[in-house]
């Protein structure tokens, strides 16, 4: 008979260990930065039955995560808008949302069609925009004042002085540097394939100029910041935080198009907390809360005059890169079909192991 | 009654070890395995084959990568035996009773810190802003910042450091044993140094040596933080191919089949090293 007591008692004191706070917790699996203390602190106390954890992540880990668990774990996750529709086909990892729970009212029309249109499956949408930004590139001003386009990473005058991420930014990025247009060749994958073995000869030859591949923003900022880089492919945000700390150091939408990101909100498949992600989702989009998240991310928000609302020295930061011509200029990652990121994944391995320099 | 407690505390002993097998290392495998056996077809659909396997065989990339760093792990562990030989001797033989244990404290403390911070001491130390960089522009050396990250040589350096006491600690622990008699009787029937240590040191450390190799091997074939954070743009080690199939290509299937590679890989070289030294796990490893 004791066994038996004992293990009736551990299922009772398992059962009541989450009624005991009443609390209900939000996983948020997002970006660095993504999450600052001072927004999380004031979340709770407007909600002080929820309570907020946080996971740094990026895109691919997001959704290696995700599927590993089947869309369990997390309750909200923020992947970029071109990360949702293929992960969601082959996976099966997010849920549909409920519009009618989100404040769709203040995001950016312009954001949100253009996230609605990449993430509907069968007439349900699955994401909603938060952020937006873009990856160019950045330089310091007085040690590399030439650099304009994607090409100029791999420019001798910089040689052992430039950095990039290795993942398909780049490939994207090196191809438009080429004339030609990626994107326009998503629908013809042997013509793809063909852009991107000229692709990776490109960047093979280019590694030899290249000092490291970057990893995440902050061994980027180390590196530029201590002048052992001048010139390096960039998300905009980071270049604006550095813009702080050395006004010399600015993003340079390159001459082909800046390529225009947009983290977004998703569900997990099987979150257990549908309706604090909603709360988060509508507090993180009320405007004095955009102005402390974009102050952590550098990113602006989708919301209608997102730009007004960065802090002053982001916003300084964003004039001194962008005139109204690189605005117009503007390319969108096009939603990935399947297949691409395998193709792109072996071009990045192919460069990866190549022995340059 | 006496014969059904000794079975019971048998089976009471014997049943964690049999749990972390089973659990931990058999059923994970065998789930790699099946993974690894599965081909992608389709959006969510998967057949059976050995599709992930030829991919590889077809692939240079991948088989030079696995060559690459089983090379580079032989290359650390006979460095890991050049230099812990020395430091485990003068540690078990030539050091006083009492130095003894805090020069083996010693070698312990690093291990105390993580991997991913020793890395980052390094980095510290060598990237071109560092200390020994700046040092060098300071006695005037040189005019300008020289960086040591980046290559197959810092890469080792890294490797040798993380792994060298799981070379030192079974080497000490075998030639602690062995009686300084053993020597002097070397020295009294005429042998001289170099003698007495192919004759009667080494043979007595053997076992220390062949656990000490198969470790290091084996930890260093399987690491990943040091290669890719030392080795920046040049590091292709095997591992972070595993990385990129789960994580960067979402191709667990790949994936599960590089991580059987590694491992059939790393064992056909510890089989053939045993082979070639004429030793044999039962008489190295299970005596130490």
């Amino acid at each position: 008979m004791k066994p038996y007591v004992l293990i009736v008692g551990l299922v009772a004191s398992t059962a009541l260990t989450p009624a005991a706070g009443f609390a209900e917790t939000l996983r948020l699996l997002t970006w660095g930065s993504y999450a600052p203390e001072e927004l999380i602190q004031k979340f709770e106390e407007k909600y002080p039955d929820i309570n907020v954890e946080v996971t740094f992540s990026n895109n691919e880990e997001m959704i290696a995560k995700l599927r590993a668990t089947g869309g369990a774990g997390f309750d909200l996750a923020q992947p970029s808008h071109d990360r949702i529709y293929a992960a969601q086909l082959e996976y099966d990892i997010y849920k549909p949302l409920d519009l009618s729970q989100i404040n769709t009212d203040v995001m950016s029309p312009v954001h949100l069609d253009a996230v609605k249109t990449n993430t509907t499956i069968d007439g349900a949408v699955y994401a909603v925009p938060h952020q937006w930004g873009t990856s160019g590139l950045m330089a310091n001003m007085t040690e590399a004042p030439d650099v304009a386009g994607w090409d100029d990473l791999c420019d001798p005058a910089y040689a052992g002085k430039t950095s990039m991420r290795l993942k398909r930014t780049i490939l994207l990025g090196t191809a438009f540097a080429m004339g030609e247009d990626p994107f326009a060749m998503y629908s013809d994958l042997d013509q793809y394939q063909d852009l991107l073995d000229r692709v990776a000869e490109t960047l093979i030859t280019c590694k030899e100029n290249i000092k490291a591949y970057w990893q995440g923003g902050d061994d980027l900022s180390a590196m530029m910041l201590s002048g052992e880089i001048v010139a390096s492919e960039t998300w905009d945000s980071t270049a604006y935080k550095l813009y702080d700390q050395n006004s010399d150091i600015v993003f340079i939408p390159p001459e082909t198009g800046a390529l225009t990101w947009i983290d977004t909100f998703a569900i997990p498949a099987k979150g257990k907390a549908d309706d604090a992600a909603y709360k988060w989702i509508n507090f993180v989009l009320e405007p004095e809360n955009i102005t402390i998240m974009s102050g952590s991310t550098g990113a602006i928000a989708a919301v209608q005059g997102g730009a007004d609302l960065l802090p002053a020295d982001k916003k300084a930061a964003v004039n001194a890169s962008f005139t109204q011509e690189d605005i117009d200029n503007l390319k969108f990652f096009a939603n990935i079909p399947p297949g691409v990121e395998d193709m792109e994944g072996k071009t990045l391995e192919k460069i990866k192991a190549a022995t340059g320099g | 009654m006496s014969s059904d407690v000794k079975r019971l505390s048998l089976i009471l002993l014997f049943s964690p070890f049999a749990l972390w097998i089973v659990l931990l290392i058999l059923l994970p495998h065998i789930g790699m395995v099946a993974l690894s056996l599965r081909e992608k077809v389709a959006p969510r659909v998967y057949e059976f084959g050995f599709g992930n396997y030829i991919d590889f065989i077809n692939e240079p990339i991948y088989w030079n990568t696995l060559l690459r760093t089983g090379s580079m792990s032989l290359l650390v562990t006979a460095l890991a035996l050049l230099i812990g030989f020395p430091v485990a001797y003068y540690i078990a033989k030539i050091a006083g009773k009492r130095s003894r244990g805090a020069l083996f404290l010693m070698c312990l403390i690093p291990l105390w810190v993580s991997d991913l911070i020793r890395a980052f001491g390094w980095i510290l130390l060598l990237r071109e802003t560092g200390v020994i960089s700046s040092f060098l522009i300071w006695t005037g050396m040189t005019d300008h910042g020289i960086e040591f990250l980046y290559n197959d040589v810092t890469v080792i350096i890294g490797l040798v450091y993380t792994v060298i006491l799981f070379m030192i600690v079974p080497l000490v622990s075998t030639l602690d044993g062995m009686g300084d008699d053993m020597i002097e009787a070397g020295y009294n029937l005429g042998g001289n140094s170099l003698t007495v240590l192919r004759r009667i040191i080494i043979p007595y450390a053997m076992p220390g040596i062949v656990a000490g190799c198969i470790v290091v091997f084996m930890l260093t074939a399987g690491s990943y933080l040091t290669p890719i954070l030392l080795g920046g743009k040049n590091s292709s080690w095997f591992t972070e191919q595993i990385y990129d199939q789960f994580i960067t290509r979402f191709n667990w299937e790949s994936g599960a089949a590089f991580g059987f590679l590694l491992l059939a890989f790393t064992s056909f070289v510890v089989w053939l090293g045993l082979r070639l030294s004429g030793q044999s796990l039962t008489n190295t490893v299970a005596r130490t």
